[in-house]
């Protein structure tokens, strides 16, 4: 570990640290992240889930987005996918089907950040635990 | 997939531990790596107590913030392929409440944690202990660095003394105050000790600080240094915490490699190192003047105050002493302000006060409450209530040195005067629940039988008067009491306290004094009627055989060690009692329940 030799480089490494914490601190608070959960089971994978992963790994840092983004396995509505599941904080979550690049950066710009639902949206006939 | 977008925190602390959490960890480690399509987005995390010592070992799953309970080593795989690569929660690992019966997913939801407030305890279950970034990264070693480069240090003793913090460790004298004196005090050498010399039974919050936290001990005894004017500091610390020992030595460690300590701090011209001694687990040691003893290499024996160790203490040199839990509160407050402390707690006991809840309750465990909660909402809301629906008898508050306090008292707001008031204390901040299985003379002999083993002996008072009162007590629980014995248990614990040398002597008699005011019925009956209602008095039951339910198989006279059971086959038996030994094995043998203890 390299030395911190002033109050300056102490704080510049607090920051340097925090992201590593962001996830465990916003955890707890109401501000929680945005939730994004992609089916990337075999099937959703052959349907193109892994470059919608991508997308939205890449995009939300990038509009300033606080965003966590998981793979999750089959979700079972096999005719749809890819399938993006978007837990927003306060709200169930929703999930979109046959979702592409315009779709992933429409619910981006439409339901995450001004809380309208676009068109796409599945239905669930289970509820997650 | 090389972004971390998950975390696993486990318990790393003493308790779970001991249930195998470390194993735990390793397993979802293997886990992880064996699994290519999550491998590197997911980080296991060891971090320090989580308090919910109960149904530990505890799994915080993140961001979700799902609270797994009692998790085994085996879980592991389950944990993985189930939470983290379908995102289904786990629900046998939920938690459920053990009152209404609801399973709860998130401890958010827990009455154990809606009424904490988590101060000393901030870093605790949150951060990885042995990773001085995260520490930093929680605006650590920022009162440190704005303390050195941007404060006199009568600034920073004004805050300590406007924010009312008092000591923790059970004397509640104020910390500003005492670091005021010791700076005042002359001397070309000065010191800070660090009291982690835990001794009440059943207290385990420093430790839990010191495992899970250990940097903000080390930020709080560098900005004492500061403040008073030395360059020097010791942790006076029980040999039987390795744990806490290896945390410290770690953080000590990354502290001087990153020039958090050591020479020329953050390359100012404030030098500070720490030193570890170790002490072999003497209650006495707790007392400050019998720990610079012991430090010294002397024996662990109080001496006469004054002079207080803030103008000659370690080696004749003014030193600071202070408890583990009242330093981990000091860069909070700097980095919060004085203000802020102040508006927490009851007039004159500031902040928030963490207690270790045991005994007969459901959610044994660490808890921290602002100052001025009740009882009540610690044993009740907090603590679950008492275990398998039995009744509240009393809440032993601190430790050797406290008192057993009574339904009366449950709605008394918790603070330092108030508990003094009712003839307790608050200690170090253990609470044993009692329920009423309880026997309160036997509860009374017990602390007292921890006391006479460690009071040091250099004081009459303590040394013969505390074995005096134990051999009352265990008179009166083996049924030999008389009325007279009562009296002179009070009488003698008036004595001891007033002429005791040290704070052990001073406080042994509590347990039995307020024992004695507050189940002085339970004492009479006793005496008088050599009955102890709550059964724990062997010597006062008996084992006796039902007529009607006896068949006569003669299992109990075979296991019966004195021979005290006599009768004929298949005719109902006669337990002898001038020849019974209490024992029980009749009972367990007994296959038609025909044999009962009465009181």
């Amino acid at each position: 570990m390299s030395k911190i030799k002033s109050l300056s480089d102490l704080r510049k490494m607090r920051e340097d640290m925090l992201s590593s914490l962001e996830l465990r601190e916003n955890a707890d608070s109401d501000q929680a992240m945005v939730q994004v959960k992609i089916g990337m089971a075999t099937s959703g994978i052959a349907a193109g889930a892994r470059e919608i992963f991508n997308f939205f790994a890449s995009a939300l840092p990038k509009r300033n987005i606080k965003a966590i983004v998981t793979q999750t396995g089959d979700m079972g509505i096999k005719y749809a996918e890819p399938l993006v599941m978007i837990t927003v904080p306060g709200k169930e979550a929703v999930v979109f089907g046959k979702v592409d690049i315009d779709k992933a950066d429409e619910i981006i710009e439409t339901y995450i950040k001004k809380g309208e639902l676009v068109d796409g949206v599945v239905p669930q006939s289970y509820k997650t635990i | 997939m090389s972004k971390i977008n998950q975390h696993i925190l486990t318990c790393g602390g003493t308790g779970c531990r001991a249930s195998e959490s470390k194993e735990l960890a390793q397993n979802l480690r293997d886990e992880i790596a064996s699994n290519p399509a999550i491998e590197g987005s997911v980080k296991v995390v060891e971090c320090g107590c989580f308090g919910f010592c109960e149904k530990g070992p505890i799994v915080k799953m993140l961001p979700d913030n799902t609270f797994y309970t009692q998790v085994k080593p085996t879980n592991a795989k389950e944990i993985i392929e189930e939470h983290i690569v379908k995102g289904r929660k786990i629900e046998n690992l939920l938690y459920t409440d053990p009152v209404t019966k609801e399973v709860i997913d998130e401890s958010k939801n827990m009455g154990f944690y809606k009424k904490q407030h988590r101060i000393a305890l901030r870093n605790c279950g949150f951060v990885d202990p042995e990773n001085i970034g995260e520490y930093i990264a929680r605006e650590g070693y920022e009162a440190l660095g704005r303390a050195i480069f941007e404060q006199e240090p009568q600034v920073i003793i004004d805050t300590i003394k406007a924010s009312g913090l008092r000591g923790r460790g059970g004397g509640g004298f104020p910390t500003g105050l005492k670091w005021e004196f010791t700076k005042n005090a002359k001397g070309d050498q000065k010191y800070v000790v660090c009291n982690a010399d835990e001794g009440d039974p059943g207290a385990f919050m420093d430790r839990s600080i010191l495992e899970g936290d250990p940097h903000s001990i080390i930020e709080a005894m560098a900005i004492c240094a500061y403040a008073i004017g030395a360059n020097e500091g010791l942790v006076y610390i029980r040999a039987e915490y390795p744990l806490a020992i290896d945390r410290l030595k770690i953080a000590i460690k990354q502290a001087e490699e990153t020039g958090l300590l050591g020479d020329n701090i953050l390359g100012s011209d404030f030098s500070f190192k720490i030193t570890i001694k170790y002490g072999a687990g003497a209650f006495v040691c707790g007392e400050e003047t019998a720990l610079i003893q012991s430090m010294e290499g002397l024996r662990g024996e109080p001496n006469l105050k004054p002079p207080f160790p803030a103008e000659s203490g370690y080696f004749q040199k003014p030193t600071n002493v202070n408890n583990v839990e009242t330093l981990a509160n000091i860069p909070v407050i700097l980095n919060k302000g004085a203000d802020w402390y102040a508006s927490m707690g009851t007039e004159k006991s500031k902040g928030t006060k963490v207690f270790a809840l045991a005994g007969k309750i459901n959610n044994v465990g660490l808890i921290e409450v602002p100052m001025g909660t009740t009882l009540r909402e610690v044993i009740f809301d907090i603590g679950g209530g008492i275990k398998d629906g039995k009744k509240f008898k009393a809440v032993q508050t601190g430790g050797p040195s406290g008192g057993c306090l009574t339904e009366e008292h449950l709605d008394t707001p918790i603070d330092f005067d108030n508990l003094l008031a009712i003839g307790s204390m608050m200690g170090s901040g253990g609470m044993v629940v009692l329920d009423e299985d309880d026997c309160m003379v036997s509860m009374a002999q017990f602390y007292l039988e921890f006391t006479v083993e460690e009071s040091c002996g250099k004081c009459a008072p303590c040394r013969i008067g505390n074995k005096r009162l134990h051999e009352t007590l265990e008179k009166i629980t083996q049924g030999k009491g008389v009325m007279e014995d009562l009296h002179q248990l009070r009488n003698m614990s008036e004595v001891i306290k007033e002429t005791s040398l040290c704070g052990l002597g001073q406080t042994s008699p509590n347990p039995v004094l307020s024992t004695l005011d507050n189940f002085w019925d339970e004492y009479v009956e006793h005496v008088e009627d050599k009955k102890c209602v709550a059964g724990q008095c062997k010597s006062m039951l008996r084992y006796v055989i039902t007529e009607e339910d006896c068949v006569g198989c003669t299992a109990c006279v075979r296991v019966c060690p004195t021979n005290a059971i006599t009768g004929t086959k298949k005719k109902p038996h006669i337990i002898n009692q001038d020849l019974c030994i209490k024992c029980g094995a009749c009972m367990d043998k007994c296959s038609f329940d025909s044999i009962l203890l009465i009181a």
